[in-house]
C-alpha cells in the first residue's frame, strides 16, 4: 500500500488530525511550565487516546478512558496540586535546563527502537476500521468470566490503595487540635 | 489404598483406627479455628480467649488419646488425603492426615504437653498485656505443629513446617517493646529461614525425581530401593536434613534457640519441649526409611553434627547464668542426643528420647517460669534458697532435673540408654563415649541449676512465694509422666496387651528396620548412671552452699574454657559478623571485587609494569613489594570510593539507567532475531 | 488503516512520557508524564486487539486493567507527593535522594 492509497481513505485524515492533537498536547504536558497547564494537556492527550479507541472500535475502553482518566484522575491530579500548594507557576529551581539533552537522546532513541520494532514485526498489517465496534457483553462475559480472578484482584488492589492512600495523606493531628476537634 | 493392602502385610499390628482415625483431621483444623476465633471473640471472655485455647487442645487430646490408646491395643494405620490440585508432570498438591504409629505419638505429645501449657500460661500471663494475642499466637503455634506432624507429604509439611516458623516468630518477639525481642524474633526467623531452604530444595528435589511427594510413597520407594530416588538420595538426604538442623536448633543453626528465650516462659516451654525444636527430629523419623535404605552414604556426617551438638552446646548451659538459657542449651544438647541417634540408625531410641525429653523439659521450663514468677528476674544470682518458699515447684523441678540427668528409674535414663545402646550397636563407639560423656557434663550442669536456684540463702529482691495453682497443677502433672514413662519402652519387656513403646512406634507403612535391643545391656545402662552420678555429685561438690554462710559460688573460672564459653564459642559473634557483612566487610570486600574488575585489571596491569621495572633496576627489595600493595589498595579505595557514589538517590538517574539498561537488552533481542 | 500508524504514535507518546519523567523535577510532572506512558500502553493493547480481535477482547480487558492499576497508583503516587511536600516543603524530586549512600 503506498502513501497515496493510505492518505486517499478519509479515516486516515481523522487519524492524522487525532494523532497530531495527541502529539502536541503530550509535548505540552512534558513542557509545559505551570503544573494545571500540564494537568490540563494530558487530558486532551488522554481525550485524543478516547479518540483513537472509538476509530479502533472500542468504544468501552474510550468511555472507561474518559469518565475514569478524564473524569476522575484528572480531577484527582488538580486536587493534589491544589492541596500541596506545589508551586505552579515558572520555577527556576524546578525548571533547569541541565537534564533536557541527555534525557531528549534517551527517549529518541527509545522512539527509534521502538518505531523500527514494530514497523519491521507487522509490516503493512491491516486493522479492521471502525466498524460495528466490540459488543460490550463480550468485554462483560470476558471480564467476569475468565478473567473473573484478576477482575477481582484489581478490585482489591483498588481498595487497598484508596486505604493506603487516605492512611499515608492523613495527616496526623497535633494534640492541640485533637483538643480542639473533641470540645466542637 | 494398595499401599495400606502391602502395609499390612508387612505390619502385622495396623489396625485401620476406625471413626477415630477417620476424623484425626479434627486435630489439625481446632487450632486455627481457635486461633481466628480468639483474634474475633477473644477480648469478650471472661479468661480473655485462653478457654478458647484450652478447649481446643482438650479437644485434640481426647482423640489423640483415643487414638494413642488403640494404636497401643491394636496399631492404628490410616491416611486421608484431599487432592486440591494437580501442579503438573503427574504431581498432585494434596493435604491431608496419616495417622500412624509416628504421628500418634506427636498428636499425643503435643496435645498432652500443649494443654498443660496452656494451663499453666493462664496464671503466668495473667494480667499481661496482650493476653489475648497470646493465646490466639500460641493456638497457631500449636494448630501449626498438629498440621506439621499431621502432614501426609512433604508440602504439608513445608506448610506446617512455615507455620511454626511464623508463630514461634511472633511469640518469641511477643514483648516487642523491648528491641532486644525483636531482635531474637527475627534471629531465630532467619536462621530457619536459611535452614528451611534446604528443606524446600530437598523437598523438590525428592518430590520430583519420585514424582510424589507423599511419605507414603517416599517409604515404599525406598524400601524398594527405586532407582529415581536413590540417585539423589546423597543430595536430597544432605537438604532435608539441613532444613532439619535449622528447626532443631543442631550446630551450628543452634544460635536462635537461646535467644528465643526472650519470649514468654510458656513460649520456651513449649517451643522446646513440643511443638518447634522437635519439627526437626519428627522430619529425619518419618523421613527414616529414606536414610535407612538410600541415603546412609551421609549418615556418618549427621551423627557427626549431632555429637558435636550435644557435647558442645551441654558445655555451654555450664557457664550460663539465666536460668532459662541453662535450660535453652540443655534443650540443644537433647536434640542432639536425638538427631544423633535417628541418624546413626535408631529411629525408636530418637523417638523415644523426644517423647521422654518434651514431659521433663516442659516440666523444667514451666519450672523456671513458676520460679521466675516469683523471683521476677531470670538470673540466677538474684535466686537461690527458693525450696523453703516454693516446695511444689522445688520438688518438680528436682524430678524434672534427674529425669534429665538419666537417673534410674526415671524416663530420661531409659530414653538415653536406648540411644547409647543404638549407638553402641551401630559401631559408632567413639560418639557413644561422648554421649556418655555429655551426660556427666548434663548431670553437672543441672546439679549447679538446682542449687545456684534453690538452695543456699535467697539474693534477690522482695518475698518469693509459691505460684498460683494453675501454674503447680501442670507441674505436678508433668512430673508425673516425667517418671513412668520410662517403663513404657524397656528393652525386652512386652506390656501384657500394649506391646512396648517401640511396638507402637513401628505402626508405620514400611517396617523401620531399626535395631531393637533383646535386653538391657548392663555395662552400658551402668556407665550411664555412673557418668550422671558422678556429674550431680561433682555438681553438688562445687556450687552447693557452705554449711555455716549458706553461701555458694555460681562460676568456677577455667582459664581458656571459661571466657570460650561464655562467648559461645564465639559462633554468635561470627554469624553476627557475617549478618552485618553486607553493610560491614563484605560490602567491602564486594566493593573491592569490583573494583578490582572495573579499574584493577588496568591498575593492576599498571602496577605490575612498575613493579616489573623496579624489579629490573633495584631488585626486588622491600619498598618494591610495599608500594605495589599501597599503590594498589590505594587504588582499590579510590575505585571504590567512586563506584560508591553511583548510588546517588537520584530517582532520575536510576530511571536513566534503567531505561538505557532495557533499550540495550531491547537492541540484543531484535538484533539477534 | 494499518496497524503502525498507531504502534509509532503510541511509541511517539511513550517516548514523550520518558523524556518527563526524566526531565521533570516536580513530582506531579512525573506522575503526570507516567500517565502519558501507561496511554501509550493502553493504545498498543487496543491496537492488538483490534489487530488479532480474539474471542474475549482479551487486549481491551487488559487496557481496562491497565486503567484501574493506575487509577491506584496515581491515588497512592500523590498521597505520598502529599505527605512529602508536608514534611519537606518541597515537590523538587532532586531532593528526595535519602535512599542514597
Amino acid at each position: 500500500m503506498t502513501f497515496i492509497d493510505w492518505i486517499a481513505q478519509p479515516i486516515n485524515w481523522v487519524f492524522l488530525a487525532v494523532g497530531a492533537a495527541m502529539l502536541v498536547s503530550g509535548l505540552r504536558v512534558v513542557t509545559a511550565r505551570n503544573v494545571v497547564h500540564a494537568a490540563l494537556y494530558l487530558m486532551a492527550a488522554l481525550g485524543a487516546s478516547a479518540a483513537l479507541f472509538v476509530m479502533l472500535s472500542a468504544e468501552f475502553v474510550a468511555l472507561v478512558v474518559v469518565l475514569v482518566y478524564i473524569g476522575a484522575v484528572i480531577v484527582l491530579f488538580l486536587f493534589g496540586i491544589m492541596i500541596t500548594r506545589a508551586p505552579t507557576g515558572f520555577d527556576t529551581v524546578l525548571d533547569t535546563k541541565a537534564k533536557r539533552a541527555p534525557a531528549a537522546v534517551v527517549s529518541v532513541i527509545l522512539f527509534g527502537v521502538l518505531s523500527y520494532g514494530s514497523l519491521t514485526a507487522f509490516g503493512a498489517t491491516e486493522v479492521a476500521s471502525g466498524g460495528t465496534g466490540t459488543d460490550t457483553s463480550i468485554l462483560a462475559f470476558s471480564l467476569l468470566g475468565r478473567f473473573v480472578v484478576p477482575f477481582e484482584v484489581v478490585g482489591f488492589i483498588l481498595l487497598a490503595a484508596l486505604v493506603g492512600g487516605i492512611t499515608v495523606a492523613r495527616r496526623d493531628l497535633t494534640p492541640l487540635e485533637e483538643e480542639e476537634r473533641g470540645s466542637v | 489404598m494398595d499401599l495400606l493392602v502391602l502395609a499390612a502385610a508387612e505390619v502385622p499390628r495396623a489396625g485401620d483406627g476406625g471413626f477415630w482415625a477417620e476424623t484425626a483431621g479434627i486435630m489439625l483444623v481446632s487450632p486455627i479455628v481457635a486461633f481466628l476465633a480468639i483474634i474475633a471473640a477473644g477480648k469478650r471472655l471472661k479468661y480473655q480467649g485462653a478457654e478458647i485455647a484450652i478447649g481446643a487442645l482438650a479437644l485434640n487430646l481426647v482423640w489423640a488419646t483415643v487414638l494413642f490408646v488403640q494404636n497401643m491395643t491394636e496399631g492404628v494405620l490410616h491416611e486421608v488425603t484431599f487432592v486440591i490440585g494437580n501442579v503438573g508432570s503427574g504431581l498432585s498438591f494434596e493435604l491431608g492426615w496419616v495417622v500412624d504409629g509416628l504421628s500418634i505419638m506427636m498428636y499425643f505429645l503435643v496435645s498432652l504437653v500443649g494443654l498443660l501449657v496452656f494451663i499453666y500460661a493462664v496464671g503466668y500471663m495473667h494480667g499481661d498485656r496482650r493476653v489475648t494475642w497470646f493465646f490466639a499466637a500460641f493456638s497457631l503455634f500449636a494448630g501449626a505443629m498438629f498440621i506439621l506432624v499431621g502432614a501426609p507429604n512433604l508440602i504439608q509439611l513445608i506448610i506446617g513446617w512455615e507455620g511454626v516458623g511464623l508463630a514461634s516468630y511472633l511469640l518469641i518477639g511477643f514483648y516487642w517493646e523491648d528491641h532486644e525481642n525483636v531482635n531474637a524474633g527475627n534471629k531465630a526467623f532467619m536462621t530457619n529461614k536459611v535452614a528451611d531452604i534446604g528443606l524446600i530444595l530437598g523437598a523438590i528435589l525428592v518430590g520430583v525425581s519420585l514424582g510424589s511427594f507423599s511419605f507414603s510413597d517416599i517409604d515404599v520407594a525406598s524400601t524398594a530401593q527405586d532407582p529415581a530416588l536413590a540417585g539423589v538420595a546423597v543430595v536430597g538426604g544432605l537438604l532435608l536434613f539441613l532444613g532439619a538442623m535449622g528447626k532443631s536448633a543442631q550446630f551450628p543453626f543452634h544460635i536462635w534457640l537461646p535467644d528465643a528465650m526472650a519470649g514468654p516462659t510458656p513460649v520456651s516451654a513449649l517451643m522446646h519441649a513440643a511443638t518447634m525444636v522437635t519439627a526437626g527430629i519428627y522430619l529425619m523419623a518419618r523421613m527414616f526409611p529414606f536414610y535407612q535404605e538410600l541415603a546412609f552414604d551421609i549418615r556418618p556426617w549427621m551423627v557427626a553434627i549431632g555429637a558435636i551438638t550435644l557435647f558442645a552446646m551441654g558445655l555451654l548451659a555450664l557457664v550460663a547464668d539465666d536460668i532459662k538459657k541453662v535450660l535453652a542449651y540443655s534443650t540443644v544438647s537433647q536434640l542432639g542426643y536425638m538427631m544423633t541417634a535417628v541418624a546413626a540408625g535408631g529411629y525408636t531410641a530418637g523417638v523415644f528420647h523426644l517423647f521422654t525429653h518434651a514431659f521433663f523439659k516442659a516440666l523444667l521450663f514451666l519450672g523456671a517460669g513458676s520460679v521466675i514468677h516469683a523471683v521476677h528476674s531470670n538470673n540466677m544470682s538474684d535466686m537461690g534458697g527458693l525450696r523453703k518458699f516454693m516446695p511444689t515447684t522445688y520438688t518438680t523441678f528436682v524430678i524434672g532435673s534427674l529425669a534429665l540427668a538419666g537417673i534410674l528409674p526415671l524416663a530420661g535414663f531409659w530414653s538415653k540408654d536406648e540411644i547409647l545402646a543404638t549407638l553402641d550397636y551401630e559401631g559408632y563407639t567413639a560418639v557413644m563415649w561422648i554421649a556418655i560423656l555429655g551426660a556427666f557434663v548434663t548431670a553437672f550442669y543441672m546439679a549447679r541449676a538446682v542449687a545456684l536456684t534453690f538452695h543456699g540463702t535467697y539474693k534477690g529482691h522482695g518475698h518469693p512465694h509459691e505460684s498460683p495453682r494453675s501454674m503447680t497443677v501442670p507441674l505436678v502433672a508433668l512430673a508425673v509422666p516425667s517418671v513412668l514413662v520410662g517403663f513404657l519402652n524397656i528393652p525386652g519387656v512386652q506390656w501384657p496387651g500394649i506391646a512396648n513403646f517401640t511396638d507402637w512406634l513401628a505402626v508405620r507403612v514400611v517396617a523401620m528396620g531399626d535395631h531393637h535391643p533383646e535386653g538391657v545391656d548392663l555395662f552400658l545402662a551402668g556407665a550411664g548412671l555412673v557418668a550422671a552420678l558422678a556429674g550431680i555429685a561433682l555438681g553438688w561438690v562445687i556450687f552447693s552452699p557452705d554449711r555455716d554462710t549458706q553461701r555458694h559460688r555460681d562460676r568456677v573460672e577455667i582459664p581458656l574454657l571459661y571466657p570460650l564459653l561464655r562467648r559461645t564459642y564465639y559462633i554468635d559473634d561470627a554469624a553476627l559478623g557475617i549478618v552485618r557483612g553486607t553493610k560491614g566487610p563484605l560490602a567491602r570486600t564486594v566493593d573491592w571485587v569490583n573494583t578490582y574488575v572495573i579499574d584493577g585489571i588496568v591498575n593492576g596491569v599498571a602496577a605490575f609494569s612498575l613493579l616489573l621495572g623496579r624489579f629490573v633496576y633495584g631488585g626486588l627489595d622491600q619498598r618494591g613489594i610495599d608500594g605495589f600493595f599501597n599503590g594498589l589498595s590505594a587504588v582499590t579505595d579510590a575505585a571504590g570510593g567512586g563506584v560508591r557514589r553511583l548510588q546517588t538517590g537520584r530517582v532520575q538517574q536510576y530511571a536513566v539507567s534503567f531505561i538505557i539498561g532495557a533499550l540495550v537488552l531491547v537492541i540484543v533481542f531484535i538484533v539477534s532475531r | 488503516m494499518i496497524a503502525n500508524q498507531f504502534l509509532v504514535l503510541a511509541a511517539a507518546l511513550f517516548s514523550l512520557g520518558v523524556y518527563g519523567l526524566l526531565v521533570r523535577r516536580n513530582v506531579v510532572l512525573v506522575l503526570l508524564s507516567v500517565e502519558l506512558m501507561l496511554a501509550a500502553v493502553n493504545i498498543n493493547l487496543v491496537v492488538f486487539e483490534a489487530m488479532l480481535v480474539t474471542p474475549d477482547a482479551v487486549g481491551q480487558v487488559f487496557a481496562l486493567f491497565v486503567i484501574a492499576i493506575a487509577a491506584a497508583e496515581v491515588g497512592i503516587g500523590l498521597a505520598i507527593v502529599l505527605m512529602i511536600f508536608r514534611n519537606r516543603q518541597s515537590a523538587n524530586i532532586d531532593e528526595l535522594d535519602l535512599l542514597r549512600w
